[in-house]
């Protein structure tokens, strides 16, 4: 017996020895640099992850980037005219006197404008789409309206010179004139160029976008909420009801996208509002916004302080159009994660 | 259904009213959505076809007055833009897709996430104008480069977004069978994930290159335009959407019937990429 436990602790003893020799080891082992970062990923998984991390720091500097860019090259205007640039309604390059307040107002009246027609029509084409329409008319029709996207905005604004505003100029405005003579909306020659014109191509290019978010949202809605008011006897558009009630932060974020879209959308603009930097009430007057300002006048800004302005502008509408698009997507995934 | 009162029957066949009524509203305002496609599709093609003959794709363009001439110079200079755009565009967009749907499940992916979308948000004048700041300012001259680099930025953030949702529904098992045959993660990413979701990034790629082709504003003061024949990426370029726009607004009747052609072409052009990728991808997914 006694002679046996002694054999058993020397057993011990040398499993402990060779235990510690393993453990020294294995300290050793680790202790080397690479080991140290890799822990126990493989080289190349380490390099894969932080090239495809510098890309996604890439994307996310890049706004940033654009931000600084921009104030940077701008710094002349900013501290020449400070908040005055915003209100002032003077924007007289001879005089290189800037103020931006009439492409602002051309901006955000030819938008509203665009989305009185747009909104009401591009959620009737969602309810269409995702209520009513059987697939075999639905796919198409979804089909065509992301074609209608996807066409460039230069030939929107070639078919708006060439096309809308003949139309408008010989048909529409006179009629409008003739129907509304009182009316300060509809005062000054009928040139067809305008904010009318502007208004009209603009909705028909926001169209698809709030239509197939719509489409989307109210896709998400749960079929059992259309199942229940089906139950209780309601008819087709009292369901649809149903479902836009609940869809309705989501469609308010669908028309804030919409919205984006048509603020910072420029060629098409620029081809047919006439491009006049002034505050008129009549639609049929000649407008102007802050793309289309950019646009049409940036490779003729003969001094810094014309250049810096015309940067400051596009500053403007960067930081306008970021602030709508992160108020939509917020309003938009609150609708989609609600269901989820 | 029973409906026992007058009162109750009348609200009925009301409420029946309603319904058939605001049901055809809404099919009569996915007609009205359609209706300026078809314009559109109709005027493009009735006035484009006119002019559409050899000369345009092999001639340059000619003074005001002459006719005849083409655009061969902005369609080549149309492509070698995207080429341009693409080629920064689709690895950054590509990668960084990679990031997010592989290593971006923490607050550092979300928030990339959240930027791509802001910057798909951004209006593409002001791209041209950060293009302009960055490019043309240091190097003193318009050039096809920069109006490229500006067709990257707009392309980003769309190839971004599709890579990282066409990776997501590569199933897992796929990654796990990888993994279990002792394949490291970064070859199980490229050579299984990747290949397995190219056709839905392929078509993400396909619409980036697409919008970038029907882009102008941004290239209005970055690559600007060239009326000769050039394929240097340091001095301006032509572009197709350039032309339209310069020739739509003029006076002249022969350079307005051009721009309607060089849309038609434009068109073409972008149905042809959509076209090509499409069978890239399909032969792709056969073997």
């Amino acid at each position: 017996m006694l002679n046996n436990s002694a054999e058993n602790s020397n057993i011990n003893e040398s499993f402990v020895k060779i235990q510690n020799f393993f453990k020294k080891n294995k300290r050793k082992d680790t202790s080397s640099f690479l080991n140290k970062i890799l822990g126990n990923k493989n080289l190349g998984d380490l390099i894969f992850e932080k090239l495809t991390l510098l890309f996604a720091v890439l994307v996310f500097l890049l706004v940033i980037f654009m931000g600084w860019e921009m104030y940077s090259h701008s710094i002349l205007s900013i501290k020449k005219f400070g908040l005055g640039f915003l209100v002032s309604s003077t924007w007289d390059p001879y005089r290189e006197i800037f103020g931006a307040l009439p492409v602002i107002y051309g901006t955000l009246v030819s938008s509203f404008l665009a989305l009185l027609i747009a909104v009401p029509l591009g959620i009737s084409v969602a309810v269409f789409l995702s209520e009513l329409a059987p697939s075999w008319i639905e796919k198409p029709l979804s089909f065509l309206t992301e074609l209608l996207a996807g066409i460039p905005s230069v030939i929107y604004g070639l078919w708006g010179i060439f096309v809308l505003v003949p139309w408008l100029r010989d048909t529409i405005e006179p009629y409008l004139q003739n129907e509304f003579p009182n009316s300060p909306f509809f005062q000054g020659a009928p040139y067809g160029f305008g904010m009318l014109a502007g208004a009209i191509i603009l909705s028909i290019m926001v169209l698809p976008i709030i239509s197939s978010i719509s489409r989307d949202i109210l896709r998400s809605v749960p079929d059992t909420q259309r199942e229940a008011a089906y139950a209780l006897g309601a008819t087709k558009w009292e369901v649809t009801k149903i479902v836009l009630g609940n869809a309705k932060s989501g469609l308010v974020g669908a028309i804030m996208l919409g919205l984006g879209r048509a603020i910072g959308e420029t060629m098409a603009v620029t081809m047919v509002i006439g491009n006049r930097a002034q505050i008129s009430a009549s639609l049929l007057d000649p407008s102007y916004t802050m793309a289309s300002a950019v646009a049409n006048e940036f490779t003729e800004a003969s001094s810094d302080m014309y250049l810096n302005a015309l940067i400051e502008l596009a500053l403007v509408l960067f930081v306008i159009s970021i602030i709508i698009n992160i108020l939509a997507h917020l309003l938009v995934w609150s609708t989609e994660r609600k269901w989820k | 259904m029973e409906i026992k009162s007058y009162k109750g029957k009348f609200n009925f066949i009301r409420r029946r009213i309603t319904n058939v009524v605001m049901l055809s509203i809404s099919f009569l305002a996915a007609i009205i959505t359609i209706a300026p496609l078809v314009l559109i599709f109709y005027y493009t093609i009735s006035k484009g076809i006119a002019n559409l003959n050899i000369n345009f794709f092999t001639k340059l363009p000619t003074p005001v007055g002459e006719s005849g001439g083409g655009m061969v110079n902005a369609i080549v200079g149309t492509l070698i833009l995207i080429a341009i755009g693409g080629g920064i565009g689709i690895p950054v967009g590509i990668f960084s897709g990679v990031y997010l749907s592989e290593f971006g499940k923490n607050k550092f992916g979300a928030i990339v996430r959240f930027f791509a979308d802001v910057l798909s948000g951004i209006p593409s004048i002001v791209v041209g104008v950060v293009a302009y700041t960055l490019v043309v300012i240091p190097m003193r001259h318009f050039s096809a480069l920069a109006g490229g680099i500006a067709l990257a930025i707009l392309m980003i953030p769309t190839i971004t977004r599709t890579t990282e949702e066409m990776i997501k529904l590569v199933p897992h098992s796929f990654r796990e069978a990888g993994l279990a045959l002792g394949i490291p993660k970064w070859k199980i990413t490229l050579m299984i994930v990747l290949k397995t979701a190219w056709k839905g990034i392929a078509t993400g790629i396909l619409l980036g290159l697409s919008r970038a082709a029907g882009e102008t504003a941004p290239l209005l003061f970055t690559s600007l335009g060239n009326r000769f024949w050039s394929t240097s990426i340091f001095q301006p370029i032509a572009s197709l959407t350039v032309y339209i726009y310069q020739y739509a607004s003029s006076p002249f009747k022969d350079w307005n019937d051009q721009a309607w052609t060089a849309a038609l072409v434009l068109i073409i052009l972008i149905s042809l990429l959509s076209l090509v990728f499409r069978i890239i991808t399909r032969s792709k997914y056969k073997t």
